[in-house]
């Protein structure tokens, strides 16, 4: 039992500092996924319905291969940001904090992997 | 971790049937949350028969009169009665809102009546909103200023003392801030709809010269940026207010300051 005044409850450790940054990269990637999503679709599904080496031809092209690299990286970091958001929401103490490094972990290896596959292919 | 389901000592169980009125034609049946610290057992839901027709018109008349005439052990808050003081908020047919100002004629079928939801219960229909009045106080809801006192008044155009309308009625009810799942799962570190509706009326008052001050001690991944624009805040407020847009406002200041 602590014996905490109700305003010193309320204070807590006092402002973190930050949000806002993490707050603006949330608009901006969202706003950048409603162009990049729908080219990247549009993007994916012309190269569909070929043989193997023309399709492999076709993702090897730059701007396929930039816009599908975009499209991960944008995406995945957005998918990020909200998933930290709800795990702050809803795990908290250190499973929170595992579950953030989690999460974090995680979405570099989907970017790395994704990446390294397009690479693949395009070089 | 969020806690979604109730405490075994919190689970409601059936309660007292109450006689309906003899005589009495037009009856109307009320289902109303009960619990006392003192007896031990779990909270459960009374039920109450009132004769329409010898009862006011609105949700505060019908409990005051089931305290004066039914059951006096019935507890709850009230004082001005007519939406000025925030002391009747209670949840009325699933809407936070004042039971002063909420009509009989509003609810349809049974008027099921709760306390403010995911608030401490200090008795029946009572909240314990200590926390949330210290939220309250924690973001200065006073004016600062730096510069030296004026000899007669601190002046203010018509035009920014209209920046504070739609802010300053907000009579601290806690329905919106208890409507809020946020403040929910939350509430011990997100300050709620209430406490950021009050720090926007103070940041964009043009006489105070904290500005930077509020918005520093707002910059916290939990004191602001828990609200995710559900906007239960602003559906529910029996004023009328618009809470997620004030919050809304203070995340467009923050982006300023850093963009």
């Amino acid at each position: 039992m602590q014996y905490l005044t109700d305003r010193k409850r309320a204070q807590g450790l006092g402002a973190g500092g930050a949000g806002a940054h993490h707050h603006w990269v949330e608009i901006a990637t969202s706003i950048a996924l409603l162009f990049i999503v729908p080219l990247a679709i549009f993007v994916f599904g012309f190269g569909m319905g070929g043989t193997r080496e023309e399709v492999l031809a076709y993702f090897a092209h730059p701007f396929v291969a930039i816009v599908l690299s975009i499209c991960l990286i944008i995406g995945i970091y957005h998918i990020k940001l909200e998933t930290l958001a709800a795990v702050e929401d809803y795990v908290h103490g250190i499973k929170g904090k595992l579950t953030q490094i989690a999460v974090t972990g995680f979405s570099y290896v989907l970017i790395g992997t994704g990446l390294f596959a397009i690479a693949r292919i395009a070089f | 971790m969020a806690q979604f389901t109730l405490p075994k000592n919190s689970k409601i169980t059936q309660g007292k049937t109450w006689p309906k009125p003899e005589g009495a034609t037009n009856v109307r049946k009320f289902k109303i949350y009960r619990w006392n610290p003192d007896d031990g057992q779990n909270p459960r839901v009374d039920t109450y028969f009132l004769d329409m027709d010898k009862c006011g018109p609105m949700i505060l008349d019908a409990l005051i009169k089931i305290k004066n005439e039914i059951d006096p052990t019935l507890t709850f808050r009230r004082s001005c009665r007519e939406g000025i003081c925030g002391s009747c908020a209670m949840n009325i047919d699933g809407i936070n809102t004042l039971a002063c100002i909420y009509g009989l004629d509003e609810v349809k079928g049974d008027v099921k009546i709760y306390p403010l939801p995911h608030m401490p219960v200090v008795k029946d229909l009572i909240p314990d909103l200590t926390h949330f009045y210290a939220q309250h106080a924690s973001i200065m809801p006073w004016l600062e200023t730096k510069t030296n006192r004026p000899a007669k008044e601190w002046k203010q155009s018509i035009e920014d003392r209209k920046k504070l309308d739609g802010l300053y009625e907000c009579v601290m009810c806690a329905s919106c801030s208890t409507s809020c799942p946020s403040y929910w799962w939350n509430g011990d570190r997100y300050l709620g709809p209430a406490a950021l509706l009050h720090a926007y009326r103070w940041i964009i008052d043009s006489r105070d010269e904290a500005t930077g001050e509020r918005l520093d001690q707002l910059e916290d991944p939990f004191k602001l940026y828990r609200c995710h624009t559900i906007m239960n805040c602003t559906n529910t407020c029996p004023k009328g207010l618009n809470p997620a847009k004030a919050i809304a406002e203070i995340k467009k200041m923050m982006v300023e300051r850093v963009v």
